[in-house]
C-alpha cells in the first residue's frame, strides 16, 4: 500500500459541521457520549470503528434521522431545527447515502434523481432532468435512466443514490457504510465515484470499513468505540501509529489478512 | 323469472346495488385515506383521532350505523342530504344518500387499515431517503409513501370492495330498493318464487364480485413494487 501517493492536503476551510457535546441514548445504552467533532469545508472525514460503536448513529444524527438529547449540532453555524419545514430545508443541504441505497422503488432512476430538486428546491422539471442526466453520466449509469431500481445491480443503485444526493447541491455529504451491502466486485465502482467526489472538494463524512478508501481519500480518520470518539488523526498516522489500545486492537483485527 | 326481474324490480335492485357500491367505494376510499394519513402523522392528537375513528366504526354493526343515519341523522337531527324536489323523489333520494353515508364511513375504517397494511410493506429506508433529500412530511406521503402503500394494499382493498358490495344489502333496512328489499318483497307477496329469487340474487352477486377478485389479483401482481 506504500505506492499509493498521499493525497494532497488541502487547507482546511471554515467549520461546516460542528458537533458540540452531543449525547444520545437508546434506552440504557449510551450510544453517543459527549461527541465533539468539527468538519471543515472541503474536508473528508472517515469514521471507523467496531460495529456497535455508534458511528452510523453519529452519521444519522447529523441530519436528524436520529434525535439526540443534549449538546448541539450546527451546519454552517445554523442549529439543526427540531422539525417541520426548516428541518426539511436543512436536510436538503445535507446529502445522505445509505447502506441499503434506499432508491425510491416505484420511480425510475431519472425520477429518483429529479424528485428532490423539483419538489424541495422548486427547480423546473426540464432543468432538473438535464442536470440529473449530467450527474448520471458522471456516475456512469446514464444509460439506465429509464429503468427501475430493482433492475440495477447494487453498485449501480448506490451510484444512482450518490447522484440523487448530488442533485440537491449539498453542502456536505454523509455516507453511512455505502459499500457494506455490496458484492465485492461492485465495491470499487462505488469507491471510485466517492474518491472522485472527495478530490473535487466535496465535504464528506464517511462511515466505512474500507481502509483503502480512508488512506486514499480521507483528510482525517475518526476512530469511535463504545459511543465515544477515541482517536482522531491523519490516515497515515492513524494506520501506522495508532495511539489508543482500542484502536490498536481494532486495526490488529482487521489488517492481519 | 320474468316476474321477479320486472315486476319485483330485481334488475333495478341490482342497478341500485351497483350505484351504492360505486359511490360508497369512492367516498370510503377518500375518507379511509384521510384517516390513514391521520394515523401516520407525526402529530399525536391526529393519530388518536384516527385510531378512535377506526376503533369506533370498525367495531360497530353496519346495520346500526345505517339505521343511525336514517333515524338519528335524518329523523332526530333533521339533517337532509337531498332537496325536497329531488328528481327521484325526496324520500328515496335522501335514503339512498344516507345509505351511502353509512356505508362509506363504515368501510373507510377498513380502507384505512388496508392502507396501513400497505404502508407496512414499505421499508423504513424509503421514508428516510425521502426526508434526507429535503421532502416535507406531506411531500414524502404524496410522492413516496402513499403511492407504494396503495400498490401494496391492492389485495386488502379488493377484499374491502367485495365486502362493501355485499354489505350494500343492509341499505334495505332503511328502505333503499336494492336486492335485499326485492327478496323481502318476493318472500312476502309471492313465496312460490322464493327459491328462484334466492338463486338469482346469489348468482347476481357472484357475477359482480368474482370479477372484482380477479381484477384485484391481476393488479396486485402487475403493480407490485419490485424491490
Amino acid at each position: 500500500m506504500t505506492d499509493t501517493p498521499a493525497p494532497e492536503r488541502r487547507e482546511p476551510g471554515r467549520p461546516l459541521v460542528v458537533l458540540d457535546h452531543v449525547n444520545k441514548h437508546f434506552g440504557e445504552l449510551h450510544v453517543l457520549q459527549d461527541i465533539d467533532l468539527t468538519v471543515h469545508e472541503g474536508e473528508v472525514v472517515v469514521v471507523i470503528g467496531p460495529s456497535g460503536s455508534g458511528k452510523s448513529t453519529l452519521c444519522r444524527t447529523i441530519n436528524r434521522l436520529e434525535s439526540f438529547e443534549s449538546g448541539s449540532i450546527t451546519i454552517d453555524g445554523q442549529e439543526l431545527p427540531e422539525e417541520g419545514k426548516a428541518l426539511a430545508q436543512l436536510r436538503a443541504d445535507v446529502g445522505m447515502v445509505f447502506q441499503s441505497f434506499n432508491l425510491f422503488s416505484h420511480k425510475t432512476i431519472l425520477e429518483n434523481v429529479t424528485l428532490g430538486p423539483i419538489k424541495a428546491r422548486g427547480v423546473k422539471p426540464a432543468d432538473a432532468k438535464k442536470r440529473a442526466m449530467e450527474l448520471l453520466e458522471r456516475v456512469g449509469v446514464a444509460h439506465q435512466a429509464a429503468k427501475y431500481p430493482a433492475q440495477l445491480s447494487g453498485g449501480q443503485q448506490q451510484r444512482v443514490a450518490i447522484a440523487r444526493s448530488l442533485a440537491m447541491d449539498p453542502r456536505v455529504m454523509l455516507f453511512d457504510e455505502p459499500t457494506s451491502a455490496l458484492d465485492p466486485e461492485m465495491i470499487n465502482e462505488v469507491l471510485d465515484v466517492m474518491t472522485q467526489l472527495a478530490h473535487s472538494g466535496m465535504t464528506m463524512i464517511v462511515v466505512t470499513h474500507e481502509m483503502g478508501f480512508a488512506r486514499k481519500a480521507a483528510d482525517r480518520v475518526v476512530f469511535m468505540s463504545d459511543g465515544a470518539i477515541v482517536e482522531e488523526n491523519t490516515p497515515e498516522e492513524f494506520f501506522t501509529n495508532p495511539q489508543s489500545a482500542r484502536a490498536k486492537d481494532f486495526l490488529g483485527k482487521i489488517l492481519t489478512h | 323469472m320474468q316476474t321477479i326481474l320486472q315486476d319485483f324490480g330485481l334488475l333495478a335492485g341490482f342497478w341500485m346495488t351497483i350505484k351504492l357500491t360505486f359511490w360508497s367505494a369512492i367516498f370510503s376510499l377518500v375518507i379511509g385515506t384521510f384517516v390513514a394519513v391521520m394515523r401516520l402523522s407525526p402529530v399525536g392528537m391526529l393519530r388518536q383521532v384516527g385510531t378512535a375513528y377506526v376503533t369506533l366504526l370498525r367495531n360497530t354493526p353496519l346495520t346500526l350505523i345505517i339505521l343511525f343515519c336514517s333515524i338519528g341523522i335524518y329523523g332526530q337531527l333533521g339533517i337532509v342530504l337531498a332537496g325536497r324536489d329531488a328528481p327521484g323523489g325526496f324520500i328515496d333520494t335522501n335514503n339512498f344518500r344516507l345509505a351511502i353515508l353509512g356505508l362509506s364511513v363504515y368501510h373507510a375504517a377498513f380502507v384505512c387499515e388496508a392502507i396501513r397494511s400497505g404502508v407496512n410493506t414499505i421499508p423504513i429506508g424509503q421514508a428516510e431517503a425521502a426526508r434526507s433529500i429535503g421532502l416535507t412530511f406531506g411531500q414524502s406521503l404524496r410522492e413516496i409513501i402513499l403511492p407504494q402503500a396503495f400498490r401494496g394494499a391492492i389485495t386488502p382493498l379488493g377484499n374491502t370492495l367485495i365486502a362493501l358490495t355485499k354489505n350494500t344489502t343492509i341499505a334495505a333496512a332503511i328502505g333503499v330498493a336494492e336486492t335485499a328489499l326485492v327478496m323481502k318483497n318476493v318472500a312476502e307477496f309471492d313465496p312460490g318464487l322464493l327459491w328462484t329469487a334466492f338463486g338469482l340474487i346469489a348468482a347476481g352477486f357472484v357475477l359482480l364480485t368474482v370479477p372484482m377478485g380477479l381484477l384485484t389479483s391481476h393488479f396486485a401482481h402487475k403493480l407490485a413494487v419490485r424491490r
